[in-house]
């Protein structure tokens, strides 16, 4: 076990950001904490890396008890969401740091930084100062130097919070990718579930200080313990008291085995999915996603009556 | 584009008139007879003597306040303590408080019958009317200055960087070197060239507190004003000249310091 924290709880005045919370990270895995704002994830996270005192509860690195260890002598590396450059230094200079402070011999500092620029691809930029740098370099910079001491751990809080959409879905695949080439036990802070699902192999998903749900990204989707899970990740629609995913209602032309009838009221093409808003016979919306083929095939248009079979929904108690 | 002229020559006329025109004409009357006299009066025992004194008293003056300006921000930002406040507005009082007042207050208290000055006297200590008074009145005028410069500063950069570099195993005290220091250094600069300049130009509490015995107590400014009373217009305008010169020297040096730094960044890890 990489990482454990034990019934950690944490208030800041009245407001209760972490309550008894205990997760297990595994050695060499990628977890996310997923969760909305103020679900105690980024809190979570600093109290693993030692920025916050845990009220109570113990956490443990690599086995060992951590709780009233400094952060200096914990072996995390920590990536901020608004990167925190060492403004007054050159990119090689925020990337050897960690080394210089550790009195390495200058030629093993210049060849392990070279390694870093080069695997984080900023190679050629080493002269530059942070403020010369886009939001996306700036980032992968501070993950560089986050590395340079080789942390058995290492944390990302909101790391690609602060870039545009693009640049966020790039460097998502390159840090799972860089995850496969370092193997370093990784905890990402996001409140972004398609992020979440995309780069980890374990989701622990956070609401108001407590954990919802543990589990891969796939037994989040298709096993959500709760309500709440259900929502978060992933689209949802009504069905009486029932939760259904839109990709699991069926549009048919026919009433033959159909659950209910219902009219299209609004169809939305977004390239290869197709979102179908229908009203059925109560007054009830539903919305249905569909391939771009399938909807084709039905020939849909607004005003349609057409009738619905659900696959698979939910009722939670 | 009117508009825009007469903004320019506003702020310049202004600038030329209340700035310019009194320093011009102290310089243009220090040298109105050559360098002969100016020479004269400059190396004169009694100016030679006011000119270590207060540059003596600038040299212990600056680095104290410059320490305690950082320390003192540092606190203020950093530690969330209550009393912080209180601190914060504590040390605005020598901007408010004028001078003499401050003059006055040292010398009630390190006086013969001030509440420090009968053990001192007892104790064959002098204060009053000596190096230790001139340097308890600069002390006090000047102290404000490298706080003023650093906390807004400090406040604005945050913590990210020193929790940054904590996690990177940095110790608290080269977190301070590597990282705080070099972030906050043009505001520290830039309080030490206004403490240097307050304290080289200090009058008012000094006046009371120093006695301004000419070869002994008697502070640059003091000179001038001494000089000037005797008549002797020479040695007042060439005394105020080497006060301007210092002062000048110091706001000079920062700027050249500057681009210099800089370049060094640029060095390879």
């Amino acid at each position: 076990m990489a990482i454990e924290t034990r019934s950690v709880t944490k208030r800041f005045g009245d407001f209760v950001a972490l309550d008894d919370v205990s997760i297990k990270v595994e050695s060499d895995s990628l977890t996310a904490l997923l969760g909305p704002s103020g679900s105690g994830k980024s809190t979570l996270l600093r109290v693993i890396a030692g920025l916050e005192t845990p009220d109570s509860g113990d956490v443990f690195i690599s086995g060992k008890e951590a709780t009233a260890v400094k952060p200096q002598k914990r072996g995390v590396g920590f990536v901020f969401q608004h990167y925190a450059p060492f403004k007054h230094m050159t990119v090689r200079e925020n990337v050897a740091f960690a080394l210089k402070i550790r009195r390495r011999p200058k030629a093993e500092i210049r060849a392990r930084v070279d390694e870093l620029l080069e695997l984080v691809q900023l190679s050629g930029l080493g002269g530059r100062y942070p403020a010369q740098l886009s939001g996306g370099q700036r980032q992968r910079m501070a993950l560089a130097r986050a590395l340079a001491p080789e942390p058995d751990v290492l944390l990302l809080d909101e790391p690609f919070g602060a870039l545009d959409a693009r640049v966020r879905k790039e460097l998502r695949v390159w840090l799972r990718r860089l995850h496969e080439e370092t193997h370093t036990t990784t905890i990402l802070v996001t409140h972004d579930q398609e992020e979440a699902m995309e780069v980890a192999d374990e989701v622990v998903l956070m609401a108001r200080g407590r954990v919802e749900q543990v589990g891969p990204p796939r037994e989040l989707y298709e096993a959500p313990a709760n309500e709440f899970v259900m929502n978060f990740v992933g689209p949802v629609t009504r069905v009486g008291d029932a939760y259904v995913r839109p990709h699991d209602i069926e549009i048919l032309l026919s009433p033959e085995g159909a659950d209910s009838e219902a009219m299209v009221e609004r169809i939305v093409h977004l390239g290869f999915e197709v979102r179908v808003e229908l009203v059925d016979t109560d007054g009830e919306e539903l919305s249905v996603q569909l391939t771009r083929d399938a909807a084709t095939e039905l020939e849909l248009a607004r005003g349609d009556v057409v009738w619905v079979r659900t696959r698979s929904s939910r009722v939670f108690a | 584009m009117i508009g825009k002229y007469a903004v320019r020559f506003t702020a310049l006329g202004y600038l030329a008139v209340i700035l310019v025109a009194p320093v011009s004409i102290i310089f243009w009357r220090a040298f109105e007879h050559g360098l002969g006299p100016f020479w004269a009066a400059i190396s004169n025992p009694y100016a030679v003597h006011a000119l270590k004194l207060t540059v003596m008293v600038t040299i212990v003056v600056v680095p104290l306040n410059t320490a305690f300006g950082i320390a003192c921000g540092i606190a203020i930002v950093r530690h969330r303590m209550p009393g912080m406040g209180l601190v914060n507005a504590i040390v605005d009082l020598p901007m408010a408080l004028s001078p003499v007042v401050v003059g006055l207050a040292l010398y009630l208290l390190y006086g013969r019958d001030g509440w420090f000055g009968g053990w001192l006297f007892a104790h064959n200590i002098r204060v009053l009317f000596a190096f230790p008074a001139i340097l308890l009145a600069t002390l006090f005028v000047s102290l404000p200055f490298v706080v003023r410069e650093v906390v807004p500063v400090l406040r604005e950069i945050g913590i990210d960087q020193e929790e940054a570099a904590a996690t990177l195993g940095s110790s608290a005290f080269t977190t301070f070197r590597k990282i705080t220091l070099p972030s906050i250094r043009w505001a520290v600069a830039y309080g030490v060239v206004l403490t240097t300049a307050r304290a080289l130009g200090e009058f008012g509490a000094v006046a009371i507190v120093s006695g301004g015995i000419a070869g002994q107590t008697q502070t640059l400014t003091q000179y001038v004003q001494a000089s000037y009373e005797n008549f002797d217009l020479t040695g007042a305008y060439a005394a105020s000249v080497v006060l301007a010169g210092l002062a000048i020297t110091t706001l000079f040096l920062m700027t050249m310091l500057r681009p210099k730094e800089e370049r060094s960044g640029n060095r390879d890890a």
